[in-house]
């Protein structure tokens, strides 16, 4: 089944006088329980691909079907549900709220989608039980390690129960230990069905996805999958 | 998003800075406190004077020799003759009024008083019984002039406190002879205390009867005429009545003024009402700084958090929510100083009473709910642009800048 179908995607910045074209007529179809892996030197578009897909920017031009629907025509509060519900984050930085405790950051979603309080204490107790940080429950970030802040994060993101996970550098501010645990943890939670598209600049990391997506200059250059080990490329 | 949790992530957000949040709700107190503190001060002023004119007895109408001037000028004032004196007999015929429950005549001068061999300036004013009626005079000590003392000139005189002191020590004074210009007269009451009031100060008085009074004055004039009207609806009346009669006994000249007590008093408590109001709306200007100082606050709360916008805009906040979130937090800003001015201007206004027991400072409650009510609305309206735009921040840029 296709989560993602992707046609003539362009985005162009505007940039004083000059048209920046971060995205150039992207055609691209990605599977429900895929691990994407999209690689590609800085400026390349990548990073504008992972905002287009997690609904966080507009293309210039184009369409894009999320789980069979024309989410580009949808309404701001219409596309916020649909993050809500259906997309998950996790950032280089982890974009913690730093006065909340760990418990909350992983509440937020729930917190701002208005469900009950009782179901969110419930399934942050499952969250950190299942993530390994039940003893940190009420640490506020500055008290959390790099990998715990990270695992706090990738709860947050995936306790809305999202088809979808984008993760963009997921390990770029953590030693090589810890963000291996991170992406084990990533790793788990697609082999539960959860399609994974992981942006990175790891070559190490990239190898591991099933599927590959070279960037270059707003375009896909390649896209490589692991089983079949065949190309199709698209311009 | 539930109400309950905007309200808790709005309070942890105004929390999580408190210096910011301190200042902006010490800014919101200080508005509400001043409103509340001087609008105490100006309804205190107009119901200390109110206060004051009721002191001088309840349902009163005055008359006065001459024209009133306050009219501007007539040119028929011009032709018509000097104004006629009030007399005795003038004040006695105003009791035919039907409107008019008792009249005391009053004439004053200033003669020496002296026993046992201290002497001094003072003022005598000659009444009759119903002036300690009519004015509501408290006897210390011993009764006033005794009643139809309209003709006679009993030689007896009721003193001021301070008179009583001054001529007889510890000493007691009823029963005392003394020397009044030059005449002997004794002391058959003393006036209770009463202080600095309007009108005349009654601790320095000496009262006589008014046909002694005007024998000493060597004339037969009043200065006054005060008139008690049988009741608070009758005061028009009483007035009209007086002056209809005066007017009939003066060949049908209006050569007499008459004022109530009530026109008076009315004036004053306009005055000083708009006086409150004019304080009020200068206080108010402070309320309006701090709304500015609110929005100011809270702009600086948008730029500091963009990173926390755009993530929970990732999230899946909708751009209302976030508009609600800042309008909330901007609201307890303002709320929380209204609440905290509210009780350090009441605690003024308390301790201000403490300080001058005579000075009733109560902040009007008008004053205090349009004081809380700006302090909200500002807060509210000044919260609105940083909410908006918190709400139209983009999200790739909130969260890239970080």
């Amino acid at each position: 089944m296709t989560l993602i179908a992707l046609a003539a995607i362009e985005r162009v910045f505007h940039l004083g006088e000059t048209d920046v074209h971060a995205l150039a007529r992207i055609d691209l179809n990605i599977a429900a329980g895929e691990y994407v892996a999209v690689v590609g030197p800085s400026g390349s578009g990548k990073s504008t691909l992972l905002n287009l897909l997690g609904l966080l920017d507009q293309p210039t031009a184009g369409t894009y079907h999320l789980e069979g629907r024309d989410v580009t025509t949808l309404s701001a509060d219409e596309q916020a549900a649909v993050r809500s519900r259906r997309i998950g984050f996790v950032f280089q930085s982890f974009h913690l709220v730093p006065r909340l405790t760990a418990a909350e950051n992983i509440a937020l979603p729930m917190m701002l989608a208005g469900i009950p309080v009782a179901v969110r204490e419930q399934r942050v107790r499952q969250a950190l039980r299942d993530f390994g940080l039940d003893n940190r429950a009420n640490h506020r970030p500055d008290e959390l390690s790099g990998g715990q802040r990270q695992r706090v994060a990738i709860a947050r993101a995936t306790i809305m129960q999202p088809a979808l996970l984008l993760a963009d550098e997921p390990t770029g501010n953590l030693d090589r230990a810890t963000g291996e645990e991170v992406v084990h943890l990533l790793e788990a939670l697609n082999a539960q069905g959860m399609t994974l598209i992981v942006v990175t600049h790891d070559a190490a990391l990239a190898a591991r996805a099933g599927r590959q997506i070279m960037m270059e200059d707003g375009r896909v250059k390649s896209d490589v999958s692991h089983a079949a080990l065949a190309t199709s490329t698209s311009a | 998003m539930r109400y309950a949790d905007i309200l808790r992530f709005a309070r942890d957000a105004a929390t999580a800075y408190p210096l910011r949040t301190l200042l902006s709700v010490l800014a919101m107190a200080i508005g509400v406190a001043s409103v509340v503190l001087l609008t105490a001060l100006g309804d205190g002023a107009r119901r200390y004077v109110v206060g004051q004119f009721s002191s001088l007895g309840s349902n009163l109408v005055i008359v006065l020799p001459g024209r009133s001037a306050t009219g501007g000028f007539n040119p028929a004032n011009g032709i018509t003759t000097t104004p006629r004196d009030l007399t005795v007999d003038d004040a006695a015929a105003l009791l035919r009024a039907p409107a008019v429950q008792r009249v005391a005549p009053l004439a004053v001068g200033t003669t020496e008083i002296s026993a046992g061999g201290r002497l001094r300036e003072v003022v005598a004013a000659g009444s009759t019984a119903s002036l300690m009626a009519v004015r509501n005079f408290q006897l210390a000590q011993g009764r006033f002039l005794p009643e139809d003392e309209w003709r006679s000139s009993a030689p007896v005189a009721v003193i001021g406190m301070t008179i009583r002191n001054d001529m007889f020590g510890n000493q007691p004074a009823v029963g005392q002879l003394i020397r009044l210009g030059d005449r002997r007269l004794r002391v058959i009451g003393v006036l209770k205390s009463t202080g600095q009031g309007v009108g005349m100060n009654t601790d320095e008085l000496v009262i006589v009867p008014v046909a002694l009074a005007q024998a000493l004055f060597n004339s037969n004039t009043l200065l006054r005429i005060m008139v008690q009207a049988r009741g608070r609806d009758q005061i028009e009346a009483a007035k009209a009545q007086a002056t209809a009669i005066l007017k009939a006994r003066h060949g049908g000249e209006e050569d007499v003024t008459v004022i109530t007590q009530d026109a008076v008093l009315a004036t004053f408590d306009k005055l000083l009402g708009a006086l409150t109001a004019a304080v009020a709306g200068i206080a108010a200007i402070s309320l309006l700084v701090a709304g500015v100082l609110v929005m100011n606050v809270m702009l600086v709360a948008v730029t500091q958090r963009r990173a926390e916008i755009g993530l929970i805009k990732a999230l899946g906040a909708r751009g209302s929510t976030i508009q609600q979130i800042f309008l909330v937090e901007a609201a307890m800003l303002s709320l929380a100083g209204a609440v905290t001015g509210y009780l350090l201007g009441q605690l003024g206004a308390l301790v201000l009473r403490q300080l001058f027991p005579v000075f009733p400072a109560y902040a009007p409650a008008w004053a205090v709910a349009a004081a809380l009510l700006t302090a909200l609305v500002t807060g509210l309206l000044f919260g609105i642009l940083p909410a908006r735009r918190a709400a139209q921040l983009d999200t790739v840029d909130a969260l890239m800048r970080h």
